[in-house]
């Protein structure tokens, strides 16, 4: 095959530069000493410095770590017991309906995931704030780690599992020694995914909270109405260096697994 | 699985179902099942705010009561005011044509990344993964600074000398169609290029060699082929764009009529949960066909592969 075209090369210039120009446009203006988010007027890090006093959104950012870490770590266990269910338990009672509840609430909109889960939790008479949030991230977060841990079990050799079950090893050690290290790239995957689509909620949350537990994205979301302020690009700028800092070490972690467990097989081999 | 044989269940397999299932009919499915009933409930001023709550303690009269006091009047009154089957018609209209704008700059992305030599196909990958994981929020924000009147893109374009005067693009549905086609593309692009990536070449380069132009082969094998990834993007951008709220509400006007929007002024604003509920249980109904579509084309791709 010869080399990319002047077309496609075009096309992926436009694609990339559409999705990280504004982004890049945001954390630029973070730096701007002048209040006018859009009038460059020199480089400055104060609205950081204003952001470390501002108590309000530290607390809400606080909550919203805590919400996505335990929401997530949850999610990941259940979601990992579904993908299991989708790609190995074959047929049982109820299947389409499993997985269909698996599947909706990728594309089901928030409003209305949002929404049902308040009625309910007024309905058995839960007083809303922290649990119920994290109880409603919990629900659609387990569905995305069902998928992602479905796709690593999918072309999965089973024949080592059935070796260890034939010599007697009990299923749930054949689990937590030879299955889950395999999948574990999946699982990690998955927990990550659930923790950022937790970080950024703002509708969920918005329905399922009560006093008390305002998380940052609601926060942000009521200040950002009010208009652009440099201070939220600050705030903005510190989450995508979060987030993407924990992407790429991650990332980078898995690939160094991988070669590890490729030079591993390759030794035992040779 | 190579093996189909029934399996002989333990009890902990039947725990392994019974977990995760348990958990989804308790804060998925029943809750569906309480928007559906208050959706046929008055609106009170008590705490919650509709009418009848049942109370069991009343008994299977007061039961029966309760029951009997439901009406379908919330439905008839969606069917009165036309903001209610504007806000639907126009959420549609919004998510169709977004959704259409996306594909327009999603498919000769994920072509370009297709057919790049195979050493820069992780990194594109990543290149459209990560801006997925930044927050949602933040990303329709971000538009805002570069949309607004005195904002980059018209200083940029004054700069320029292309236009005399701010081009009006903040609080009106063409930010709204930037938002989504945005915050959207990696959705389309992702499965598009799974499709692509797949795609055998040598039907390619067979076609060229029997004097095929590109743009003749492009159009008679690639695009056919690529339908099943095409399909798949449309429906991940369609489906939630339909009840998008937070991209209509920071970028859209007044004017911009989304019923996820309509809902949440509905229950923040007016508190009226009765109607917010008749809201969400027709919203529902509009996308239940394609939601089945949807897991009914992923279903025949997981089979086929």
């Amino acid at each position: 095959m010869k080399g990319p075209s002047w077309f496609n090369v075009t096309s992926m210039v436009f694609g990339f530069t559409f999705l990280y120009l504004p982004i890049l446009l945001l954390v630029i203006f973070s730096f701007n000493e002048s209040r006018l988010v859009t009038v460059w007027g020199g480089f400055s890090t104060k609205w950081y410095v204003e952001l470390l006093e501002n108590d309000q959104l530290l607390a809400a950012a606080w909550v919203t770590a805590k919400v996505a870490f335990i929401s997530a770590s949850i999610a990941t266990v259940f979601g990992t017991m579904a993908a299991i269910v989708l790609a190995r338990a074959g047929r049982f009672w109820g299947r389409s309906m499993f997985s269909g509840m698996i599947f909706a609430p990728l594309v089901m909109p928030e409003v209305i995931l949002g929404l049902s889960l308040l009625l309910l939790f007024v309905a058995i008479d839960q007083s809303r704030g922290f649990w119920t949030v994290i109880i409603a991230h919990t629900t659609f977060a387990m569905c995305y780690v069902a998928v992602v841990v479905q796709s690593r079990l999918v072309g999965f050799d089973r024949s080592i599992e059935e070796a260890a079950e034939d010599l007697g090893c009990p299923p749930l050690k054949t689990f937590f020694l030879i299955t889950l290290p395999i999948i574990l790239p999946g699982v990690v995957a998955g927990w990550m995914l659930a923790f950022t689509l937790s970080l950024d909620d703002l509708v969920i949350a918005s329905f399922t909270t009560g006093p008390g537990a305002t998380t940052l994205p609601m926060k942000i979301y009521s200040q950002v109405r009010l208009g652009v302020t440099p201070e939220i690009n600050a705030a903005c700028t510190v989450l995508i260096a979060v987030v993407t800092g924990g992407v790429i070490a991650a990332s980078i972690a898995t690939k160094r697994r991988q070669s590890q467990h490729e030079a591993d097989e390759f030794a035992a081999a040779g | 699985m190579s093996t189909q044989h029934t399996p002989r269940r333990s009890l902990g397999s039947w725990l392994l179902i019974a977990a995760p299932f348990l958990w989804l009919l308790i804060f998925f499915l029943a809750p569906f099942f309480m928007v559906f009933k208050i959706s046929l409930s008055e609106i009170a001023i008590a705490i919650p705010p509709y009418l009848p709550t049942f109370d069991l303690d009343g008994g299977w009269a007061a039961l029966v009561d309760d029951l009997k006091s439901l009406s379908i009047e919330n439905y008839l009154w969606l069917t009165e005011d036309d903001l209610y089957w504007k806000s639907y018609l126009s959420s549609v209209q919004i998510a169709l044509i977004s959704t259409l704008l996306t594909l327009l700059i999603g498919y000769p992305l994920a072509y370009g990344m297709a057919r790049s030599p195979k050493a820069w196909r992780p990194t594109l990958l990543m290149l459209v993964i990560l801006p997925f994981w930044t927050s949602f929020l933040i990303r329709v924000y971000a538009w805002v600074g570069i949309l607004k009147n005195e904002g980059l893109l018209n200083q940029l374009l004054l700069w320029l000398g292309v236009i005399d005067e701010p081009l009006v693009i903040m609080n009106t549905n063409a930010a709204v169609f930037i938002g989504i086609v945005y915050s959207y593309l990696p959705f389309l692009v992702l499965p598009l290029y799974a499709t692509l990536e797949k795609l055998d070449e040598s039907l390619l380069e067979a076609a060229q060699d029997l004097g095929c132009p590109p743009w003749k082969t492009f159009w008679t094998i690639t695009v056919p082929l690529s339908i099943p990834g095409v399909v798949a993007g449309c429906f991940l951008v369609f489906i939630p764009a339909v009840g998008e709220f937070v991209i209509p509400d920071l970028l859209g006007g007044s004017n911009t009529l989304m019923i996820g929007k309509t809902l949440w002024v509905e229950f923040f604003s007016n508190r009226d949960w009765p109607v917010s509920s008749a809201v969400a249980v027709i919203l529902l109904l509009i996308l239940v066909i394609p939601i089945v579509l949807f897991q009914n084309h992923q279903q025949k791709l997981s089979e086929r592969a």
